[in-house]
């Protein structure tokens, strides 16, 4: 097999210049029939959670050449809350007359047993940049709960969409969003015995699809930075499996280092300038760090052991992995200098590729057992044990910034001659509102990226 | 017809499954294959069938290494031990190396598709390592020795089942 480098394609790059929190005043509340009640609010961590009734009026648009896009944008923020499983847009079929006036009609919306209302506009304005406002109405406590415009170059519409998205699932849930990400994963596809695969990257809704390499090199485990448009890959190179850093901005890509023998499993630091990856030498894998741009390597983990899948907490103190040196694979956690290694994982199976939750309380993992995977979460000490999901093979769990969500893939069990097929699932920490995410080709190993800067 | 029975009965001592597939062999020469041989049928073996067919691979080649020597060992779930059968495949592999001093060898480690990605690699890096070691232990130099892992990336066999899974958990021997 030839060597050859992944080739990329810079991302254009549309820098978002957001003019955030202009905050609008109220609309100005309708008379209230009846005492108010209180705040429309849903507590997500609750075990069942019935979805609230939400109304996304198209915006209203003004100025020239926006065409359709009034609509197109309440598709966006529609989709995105009704993917959280908390929200049941309604069709715009069944809205009443007047549905988009300002403030609501709250009795018609009472009818029809709809707790929120979203109106907006949009308007190119003088210097050509676009500008979006929206306003969120409670119904039943008849006022407005929020109030927000933005600025950004009109092809940005859709990441406006997916902002708005996220200060409407704030402001109810009063947990951080997360609709304005992204996710890169590893495209496949092919003859079984020429299966190709490549980096993806996409928005969290499968907008804005596109590829990152061509293929010709086989890649692995994408992760992106929590601070920094990059991403920290697996390619194997003549092939050994080697560390590479992908920058998005600028393009750049390249190996992180020169090692004897083999690496791989590599993740960021919470700063984003170091990187955790586990070295392969005469059999034994172990966990070393290194400050990206910088020589030397240092070894956290040592021994005869395969220690592998390093994931930091988000405080950059500890580093949870996993590791076989008690005879199966098991979760540990150490300091993030490398003293102190404890198990955490007692269940009964094999437990690995651990992922600290970006709020800290929990890790995510992959247990096997009695022939199945799984996907779970336990708290940090150890305690908690829960599952999510179980199926003939899951594998490989991301977190969504705000620690609600993870993402995970699935292969399906192969049969003669035909290769693995494998997608891409998202499901809420509760267990709750399981989803596969359409991609143009079978997928796997997903990585969330931060909340888009 | 005579050229390729000679060849064969010399293979027997060493050789076990390729023998098989020579066409209008002699039944009573056949050896049986021993589990860790792949059935090349499973695999399209070109290079096995090869022998029969086409006549002999030139010595010391690449395709004289997998068709007359065996480039694969097997190994049990979740282990790297290296079996009774593996030791008589590594044991002919270090024959052949030390007959045709100048060659390298690049071994590669396999695993089956029930583990996580990046524990498989480390797997298949503990196998491959273990092959290394065995046959520097029967005096092939080092140097002359690369290893890698795979993990799960590269099954040979598709299919869920342990049939197919076996067959994946190899540490295949390439002559570079």
């Amino acid at each position: 097999m030839s060597a050859v480098f992944p080739t990329f394609r810079r991302l254009s790059g549309a820098g978002l210049v957001l003019a955030l929190g202009l905050a609008l005043g109220l609309g100005g509340a309708g008379p209230l029939a009846g005492p108010a009640r209180a705040e429309l609010r849903i507590d997500i961590t609750r075990g069942t959670v019935e979805p609230i009734p939400i109304a996304i009026n198209a915006f209203a648009v003004g100025g020239a050449g926006l065409g359709d896009t009034g609509r197109a944008i309440a598709g966006v923020i529609a989709a995105d809350l009704e993917r959280s499983g908390l929200f049941s847009p309604l069709a715009a079929g069944q809205f009443p007359p007047s549905a988009d006036s300002v403030p609501p009609a709250w009795g018609p919306w009472r009818d029809r047993s709809v707790q929120a209302v979203v109106t907006g506009a949009l308007a190119v304005e003088a210097d050509g940049r676009l500008r979006a406002e929206f306003r969120l109405w409670d119904i039943f406590a008849t006022q407005q709960l929020a109030g927000l415009a933005y600025h950004s170059t009109p092809a940005n519409w859709r990441r406006m969409g997916h902002i708005i998205a996220d200060a409407i699932y704030q402001r109810i849930t009063g947990e951080g969003g997360y609709f304005d990400t992204r996710i890169v994963y590893v495209a496949e596809n092919g003859p079984p015995d020429k299966r190709m695969k490549r980096l993806a990257i996409m928005d969290q809704d499968g907008e804005n699809h596109r590829f990152l390499t061509d293929g010709r090199t086989m890649v692995l485990t994408p992760r992106f930075s929590p601070s920094m448009q990059q991403i920290t890959y697996l390619a194997f190179v003549n092939d050994k499996p080697q560390v590479y850093l992908f920058d998005l901005e600028s393009g750049a890509n390249r190996l992180v280092g020169t090692f004897p023998g083999i690496a791989f499993a590599p993740r960021f630091s919470p700063d984003g300038r170091r990187l955790v990856f586990s070295l392969g030498t005469a059999g034994h894998t172990n966990i070393h760090s290194l400050e990206i741009g910088g020589t030397r390597t240092v070894q956290l983990t040592s021994g005869g052991a395969i220690d592998t899948a390093p994931s930091y907490a988000p405080d950059g103190r500890q580093i949870a992995f996993e590791s076989d040196r008690g005879g199966t694979q098991q979760i540990y956690v150490m300091n993030a200098d490398g003293s102190a290694p404890r198990r955490i994982s007692f269940g009964d199976g094999r437990y690995g590729s651990p992922l600290w939750s970006p709020r800290g309380d929990l890790i995510a993992f992959t247990k096997i057992a009695g022939g199945r995977f799984s996907i779970g979460v336990v708290r940090p000490d150890g305690s908690g044990e829960r599952i999510l999901t179980s199926a003939y093979h899951v594998e490989g769990p991301t977190w969504a910034p705000n620690g609600r969500v993870l993402m995970y893939f699935r292969e399906l069990p192969t049969a003669g001659g035909r290769a693995r097929s494998a997608g891409l699932y998202s499901i809420d920490v509760t267990g709750r509102n399981e989803r596969r995410l359409v991609t143009p080709m079978d997928a796997s190993d997903p990585a969330w990226s931060p909340l888009n800067p | 017809m005579m050229r390729a029975k000679f060849i064969c009965l010399l293979g027997a001592v060493a050789l076990l499954a390729a023998c098989e597939t020579t066409p209008g062999k002699d039944k009573s020469e056949s050896t049986t294959t021993t589990t860790t041989m792949v059935d090349p049928g499973a695999l399209g073996g070109a290079g096995v069938g090869g022998v029969g067919a086409a006549g002999m691979a030139a010595p010391g080649t690449k395709a004289d290494f997998e068709v007359n020597v065996g480039d694969r060992v097997l190994f049990l779930s979740d282990s790297s031990e290296i079996s009774p059968e593996a030791r008589a495949i590594l044991a002919r592999q270090a024959d052949w190396l030390k007959r045709y001093a100048n060659v390298q060898v690049m071994i590669e480690g396999h695993c089956d598709e029930r583990g996580t990605r990046e524990y498989n690699i480390g797997l298949g890096d503990r196998r491959a390592a273990a092959v290394k070691n065995y046959l520097i232990a029967l005096g092939i130099e080092p140097y002359r020795i690369d290893t890698t892992s795979f993990g799960k990336e590269k099954p040979l066999v598709l299919g869920s089942d342990e049939t197919s899974w076996s067959q994946n958990r190899r540490g295949m021997t390439t002559v570079r």
